[in-house]
């Protein structure tokens, strides 16, 4: 985990990828190169397959066809380097647990079979509950977790992994504003550390705001790369269809996106991205 | 507890009857702490009724009777049953459930048309099968407890070694994945051990039973305890206690079968757990709704003597309480919760059936009314409050 890289290899590289859920493809023929150290948003409607794509990248699912390295090789041989915040629905939240137990979790990988979780795990997992504001209430059972909550644990899950790629499915779903910001503080803190973020993202208008790159999916591969070229209102028209809300939707990001991003932007301490959509 | 039983059971029977039905408590409350976390608990159900083909196979095969001949037909049938299952669930559009049913009932018809088969050859030495259906520990010898001390410390081995393990794959299998535990082969540890669990209860307990075991030490463990490790454990004990105190009773009562007796005992426990436990049970849910729903009434009732009080601009003016008998309450619950308020130094009489706010009172009310007009006029309502309540002060 000490090794970085330059951009020389990328992060993710899907080649090809087709899956299907019963005769019914979800995702066509994806190819999709992610440098090393970007943030990348994932966007696309409903059913355009971009769990799927995180899910077939963390070798979750079975592609019918096409290749998926990480770092330059098969996923199984990268497990420690790649991380996963599913959605907040995913997991049973009765489950019988505490949130210091859920996020000491990350390190199980590590861990090998029988080994249990010590001091040191502990301690990584409560630096982790740290970033994320949540040491407070590490010792709270986890069905009694607002649904911010639940997504801060999930994401401090991940961090105690303290890989290079994070795979998030919604990060930002259902949060609320405060949270909002601690999510998207955390992702800058992340890329400032070289990781690689490729999230699931539903809100076009802070597309530029919080990310860098963008992909658009909609079951094919629209377009993919930095967030001042490819996020426009063609591409945008392309990937949710000829809709007319969206496509005055899609106008309204970029004639309003630079406005809505300035303020914010000089207290979050100055990106460099998001300029080029008017 | 094997140590104690002796002084407890000087019978041998009843000794190895009970230590019988500990084993068996104590492994399905163990391993029914996973199945019923991942909503599986029916698959107990569907295994326990599979293995009745394999053991009248076994049976046929061998023409023996020693138990663990039998019970490793058990296991075998009782595994095919757990594969066929998820196979159908995986490659048909059949659902959990559904497969779950088929297959409990094709391999539990199968099992008692080969019983009725072996009833009805000559050979003499077939009694005895249709133990299995319903249990019989009377028979249990003390080699059959030893296999089923066997099951149970596998059992107990692997969740003690898989702790970490089994915990994720029942929280988040997709993320066990991700971290790169083997989530399969867990799965077929996890499943072999509700087999395994299954077969130590068959002869005790029997097929049709079985599952009871499983699924209601576990019910109830959950309803106490938010942490997984004391769910575990209190499902162990439930199970123990039930498993004994069912062999006892049905020990000391003539014709009571052990088997049943147990599953009974397994089943007060649930319904003690689902009513009286803390936070889950239902009276102490009913209780908390109910002071919810005083403390809502109380609310309402104190804002309309506050209301009236200002409307008089007094806090002497005593009302009657029909005044107070809004959106339909009775006369007795406006009584009672008027001397609750009493109690508390909200309100007193000032008269017969003359009620008033007191200055305690419009202060707890005030507030609140501030911080709901606060939109629209945040100084006025403060202002007016105040001097109502000042006029009242001495």
């Amino acid at each position: 985990m000490t090794d970085r890289h330059n951009g020389k290899v990328p992060a993710v590289e899907v080649q090809d990828l087709t899956v299907a859920y019963r005769e019914q493809p979800a995702l066509w023929d994806v190819d999709l190169t992610v440098p090393s150290g970007v943030l990348l948003a994932i966007v696309g409607p409903n059913g355009a397959g971009k769990t799927t794509l995180l899910k077939a990248i963390l070798g979750l699912l079975r592609p019918v066809a096409g290749q998926v390295l990480v770092f330059g090789q098969p996923v199984e041989q990268q497990r420690r380097r790649i991380s996963y915040v599913p959605q907040r629905g995913s997991v049973d939240w009765d489950f019988p647990t505490s949130v210091l137990d859920v996020v000491m979790m990350g390190t199980y990988g590590e861990l090998g079979w029988i080994r249990r979780p010590g001091r040191r795990e502990r301690e990584r997992a409560l630096a982790a509950l740290d970033q994320v504001g949540m040491r407070e209430l590490s010792d709270r059972q986890i069905s009694q977790l607002s649904g911010g909550q639940q997504q801060r644990v999930f994401l401090a899950r991940a961090l105690v992994q303290d890989a290079d790629i994070y795979l998030m499915d919604e990060p930002f779903q259902g949060v609320d504003a405060l949270t909002e910001r601690a999510i998207v503080t955390l992702l800058q803190q992340l890329r400032a550390q070289g990781k690689t973020v490729m999230a699931v993202h539903h809100d076009l208008q802070t597309v530029p705001e919080y990310f860098d790159w963008v992909m658009l999916l909609n079951v094919r591969r629209i377009a993919c790369g930095p967030v001042t070229e490819v996020f426009n209102e063609q591409n945008l028209r392309l990937t949710y269809g000829g809709r007319f809300a969206m496509a005055a939707f899609a106008r309204e990001v970029e004639e309003a996106a630079p406005a809505i991003v300035t303020p914010d932007r000089s207290r979050s301490g100055g990106d460099d991205h998001g300029t080029g959509a008017a | 507890m094997a140590l104690a039983l002796p002084d407890l059971a000087p019978d041998y029977t009843l000794r190895t009857v009970a230590l019988g039905a500990m084993l068996l408590g104590l492994s399905s409350g163990v391993v029914g702490t996973y199945a019923v976390l991942r909503r599986e608990s029916l698959l107990g159900d569907a295994m326990s009724h599979a293995a009745l083909p394999g053991i009248a196979l076994a049976f046929l095969l061998t023409h023996s009777k020693e138990s663990a001949l039998l019970l490793a037909g058990a296991v075998a049938a009782g595994w095919l049953g757990a594969l066929l299952v998820s196979a159908i669930t995986r490659t048909t559009r059949v659902k959990l459930d559904t497969a779950l049913g088929l297959i409990l009932s094709v391999f539990f018809g199968f099992g008692l048309v080969l019983l009725t088969f072996i009833q009805k050859q000559p050979d003499a030495s077939q009694a005895g099968l249709d133990r299995f259906l319903f249990g019989q520990a009377a028979s249990l010898l003390r080699r059959d407890v030893m296999v089923m001390g066997a099951g149970t410390v596998a059992v107990l081995l692997a969740v003690l070694l898989l702790w970490k393990e089994f915990k994720l794959l029942v929280f988040d299998p997709d993320f066990a994945r991700v971290l790169g535990l083997r989530v399969r082969l867990l799965e077929v540890i996890l499943t072999s051990m509700i087999v395994l669990a299954i077969v130590v209860g068959l002869q005790t307990v029997g097929v049709v039973l079985m599952s009871a075991m499983v699924v209601a030490p576990a019910a109830a463990a959950r309803q106490w305890t938010d942490r997984l490790g004391l769910m575990v454990l209190l499902s162990a004990l439930f199970g123990v206690v039930a498993g004994m105190s069912g062999a006892l009773i049905s020990s000391l009562t003539p014709r009571l079968p052990t088997g049943p007796t147990i599953v009974l005992a397994v089943s007060g426990l649930v319904l003690v757990s689902l009513l009286f436990a803390p936070n889950r049970g239902l009276v102490w849910n009913w209780a908390r709704e109910r002071g919810r729903r005083g403390q809502v009434r109380a609310e309402g009732m104190l804002r309309q003597l506050a209301a009236l009080a200002e409307h008089h601009g007094s806090l002497e003016h005593g009302h009657p309480s029909a005044v107070l008998r809004a959106s339909g309450w009775s006369p007795e619950q406006v009584e009672h919760v008027l001397h609750d308020l009493e109690s508390a130094g909200y309100v007193r009489q000032v008269g017969a059936d003359r009620w008033a706010i007191t200055a305690a009172g419009m202060a707890r009310v005030r507030p609140a009314a501030e911080a709901e007009n606060a939109g629209d006029a945040p100084a006025r309502p403060a202002a007016s409050g105040t001097e109502v309540t000042g006029e009242g002060q001495p």
